[in-house]
């Protein structure tokens, strides 16, 4: 079966060691993380994490439902990126002198909508939101040069383009069967 | 303002609010607080519980789970820090894989040593979590009331599961204003979904469209208490059906649509006509690759509805094409009403000549041997009769279960405690203890192999104490029996540790007052049965039998399950 990219969302209660519980569904599995973000969500109390990970879908839908029978998990779904808004950053602290020697670098900053925004004598940091492919490109630019001297990305973060907030509505509904 | 109690107090009404009558522990440093709350409450003005004091944690675990398995009730295990609790653990697991309700109450360093490796601190946290249904740390004695009702409600509810509760010693001893807690709805748990206008359509139109039907039974319908639901419909489309090894009393064995056992050492013909079956219908069973067999061979010809309250189970190992989500108490009546009456008597019929071809190459001398020792098959049978079929069965693991679970006859609900998922050796005779607690009018036989006897057998001293009536049985080979016969069939005969020197077990149970015999000869056999069930209380009953018999039917792992072998080949 065909594997690919899939961006899990997943909505749990505020308890210690959920995060745990989340991640030993995806090591079972022997399911490889490819990124992980876990923030406060706009619901009070209510905890939301983003794991992108590849897999085939039969797996996908296994992960969602061997989290959601997690007590404290309210909700987990999964979704291919034409269904959601999704946002990454990185960092690169770059030398300097490199920066200034290379023309190309300041070109494939901008190339990429990147932006520099700390320049000192010893290194520069340059930072940029997008996609996964373009932060890369950016960082092998660089990287060619030889100028890169710490690369960071961050775990993808998304919102749904669906116009239903499920987990409203799934909040709600419990309230009313209470 | 209500008088302020300990968090161990605490904990003592909690459990008193929840109804708990029974609790297997072991004391140690960091559960001392609460031990010495405990002492008030199992005497006195205050009794409320009686504490049975095992000889191994493990032995408590797997008591609570057979004291659950046949009351319907939550087991209740009261350990210390350290390796008191990681010694629960197999039970735990054990509890999990079978969906057995308990709550293990384990003592943990103070909040303020917590992470600094304090003497008998462990992570519990951590190590418990994959292996129980809900896991959590108290570490403020508020948090008592709360997490102890928040612990039943999870471990009782939806699919009943272990639940471990990491309390922290500050909890034990801090003051608080107890007031009941009575835990009921969590908002991120949805125990018994409700079941789906379509899919109860679906599946009925489904099963009214059948030739061939057929429904596999599992614990679920125990566990569901949907009994009578399950054979009002049953009965109503006339649909033959095979029972897995931890859902065999959820239909009483001499129920006419009852074909027998399914799985690996199951029923031949169960086997066999699951893969001709067009509609298969799984009630509260999981397809465990022990009834499959080989998966991707597995009843591909049929369509198959799957009654669950676990939404997970759905598609994990079989694709369904009907999935009935809820509680089967509700979802069975809801099909039945939608069923027409059926006649499948030819269907049925079939069955016949493969459950001839059983009876008579491996059920009549498994358990009508005229010659040679005795065989594990006979002396099942033989108790099974003796106690009129009414008695509960527990089991050890290993061919003595295999033999004991084909050969036993349910004719009531909640009768029988075996580890099915993990395969626990050392489960039977803790779980039997636990089991004569849940059910005290009832006769409790416990049938173990002289390896998993081993593994438990200090629980004699526990017998022997609060004198608990469990019926014992032996079934000596003096092997690893199970282990024994892969290697016969899969691995050359290459017995490789699986030959035991075994003590003198009369002598053993001589030395805890526990009443015993040995029986040899066939002759012998009523007579001792007899004995053990008319003796009061405790009795070990040794069988000596047969070193090197075999376990048949078989289906061979990776096989389907229609390559069952009536009889191996060694
Ligand atoms: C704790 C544990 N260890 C090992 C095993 C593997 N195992 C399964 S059956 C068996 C042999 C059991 O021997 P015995 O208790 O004498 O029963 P018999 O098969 O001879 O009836 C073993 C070692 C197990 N199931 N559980
Ligand atoms: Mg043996």
């Amino acid at each position: 079966m065909e594997t690919k990219l899939y961006t899990l969302i997943i909505y749990s209660e505020n308890f210690a060691g959920i995060l745990n519980q989340i991640t030993a569904v995806f090591t079972r599995r022997q399911v490889n993380i490819e990124s992980l973000n876990v923030c406060a969500s706009s619901t009070p109390g209510v905890h939301k994490y983003t794991i992108t990970c590849f897999c085939t879908e039969e797996m996908v839908v296994t992960l969602c439902k061997q989290m959601e029978k997690k007590i404290d998990v309210l909700q987990a779904h999964y979704f291919t990126d034409e269904e959601i808004f999704i946002m990454e950053a990185c960092l690169l602290k770059i030398s300097t002198e490199g920066l200034l020697q290379n023309p190309a670098a300041s070109k494939a900053v901008r190339r990429h909508g990147a932006r520099i925004v700390e320049v000192n004598p010893t290194f520069s940091i340059v930072e940029k939101k997008g996609l996964t492919e373009d932060i890369l490109s950016l960082f092998e630019a660089l990287n060619e040069m030889g100028i890169v001297r710490q690369f960071v990305r961050s775990g993808r973060i998304a919102v749904t383009r669906d116009c239903i907030e499920h987990l409203d509505q799934y909040l709600e509904q419990r309230e009313m069967n209470k | 303002m209500a008088e302020k109690v300990t968090g161990a107090e605490a904990l003592m009404l909690s459990l008193k609010n929840e109804g708990v009558t029974t609790i297997f522990g072991y004391p140690g440093g960091s559960i001392m607080p609460t031990y010495d709350a405990l002492y008030d409450y199992t005497r006195g003005e205050k009794k409320s519980f009686e504490h049975v004091l095992v000889r191994h944690e493990q032995a408590a675990t797997h008591a609570a789970e057979g004291f659950a398995r046949v009351s319907g009730k939550v087991g209740v295990t009261l350990v210390t820090s350290g390796p008191g609790v990681t010694n629960t653990l197999t039970g735990v697991a054990d509890a999990m894989m079978d969906s057995t309700p308990i709550v293990v109450i384990a003592g943990q360093v103070g909040t303020a040593v917590l992470g600094s490796d304090a003497f008998q601190e462990v992570d519990l946290v951590s190590v418990a979590q994959p292996i129980t249904k809900w896991t959590y740390q108290i570490r403020r004695a508020e948090d008592v009331a709360w997490a102890v009702s928040r612990a039943f409600y999870i471990a009782r509810s939806g699919r009943p599961g272990p639940v471990v509760l990491d309390f922290t010693k500050n909890a034990q001893t801090d003051l608080v204003e107890y007031k009941p807690a009575n835990v009921d709805f969590i908002r991120s748990y949805v125990p018994s979904p409700e079941p789906k206008e379509e899919a109860i359509k679906a599946a009925a139109e489904l099963i009214n469209s059948a030739k061939k039907p057929m429904a596999l039974v599992g614990q679920g319908v125990e566990l569901g208490n949907a009994q009578e639901e399950l054979k009002a419909f049953l009965e109503k489309a006339d649909i033959p059906a095979g029972r897995t090894m931890l859902g065999l009393s959820a239909l009483p064995s001499n129920h006419k649509l009852n074909m027998g056992m399914l799985g690996m050492h199951g029923s031949y013909s169960v086997n066999i006509k699951e893969q001709e079956a067009d509609v298969i219908i799984a009630v509260g069973m999981r397809f465990s690759d022990r009834v499959t067999g080989n998966l991707s061979k597995y009843a591909k010809q049929a369509k198959i509805i799957h009654l669950d309250i676990d939404a997970s189970e759905i598609d994990k190992n079989v694709k369904t094409t009907v999935a009935v989500v809820g509680d089967c108490k509700k979802t069975l009546p809801a099909i039945t009403a939608l069923l027409k009456e059926a006649d499948h008597t030819e269907w049925k019929e079939s069955f016949q000549p493969l459950r001839q071809q059983e009876i008579d190459r491996v059920i009549t001398p498994a358990t009508k041997p005229t010659s040679g020792p005795l065989l594990m098959g006979e002396v099942a049978h033989a108790v099974a009769k003796a106690t009129n079929s009414e008695s509960i069965l527990v089991t050890d693991v290993g061919q003595n279960q295999l033999m004991s679970v084909r050969y036993y006859k349910f004719h009531k609900p909640r009768s029988i405690a075996t580890s099915g998922g993990m395969g626990t050796m050392g489960y039977g005779l803790p779980a039997a203890m636990g089991a004569t607690y849940g059910a005290p009018d009832r006769t409790v036989c416990c049938f173990m192999g002289d390896g998993g006897l081993q593994m438990m057998i200090q629980e004699f001293g526990t017998i022997m104490e609060y004198q608990i009536p469990v019926k014992m049985i032996l079934l000596n080979n003096n092997y690893l029996g199970n282990v024994r016969q892969w290697q016969d069939m899969f691995f050359n005969h290459k017995r490789s540790f699986t030959p035991m020197v075994n003590p003198d077990f009369g002598k053993v149970a001589e030395a805890y007052n526990i009443p015993h015999r040995i029986v040899k000869d066939r002759a012998e056999l009523q007579d001792a049965i007899q004995e053990m069930l008319n003796t009061k209380g405790a009795f070990f009953l040794e069988a000596v039998i047969k070193p090197d018999a075999n376990v048949e039917p078989m289906t061979a792992p990776g096989r389907a399950v229609d390559e069952m072998q009536l009889n191996v080949e060694c």
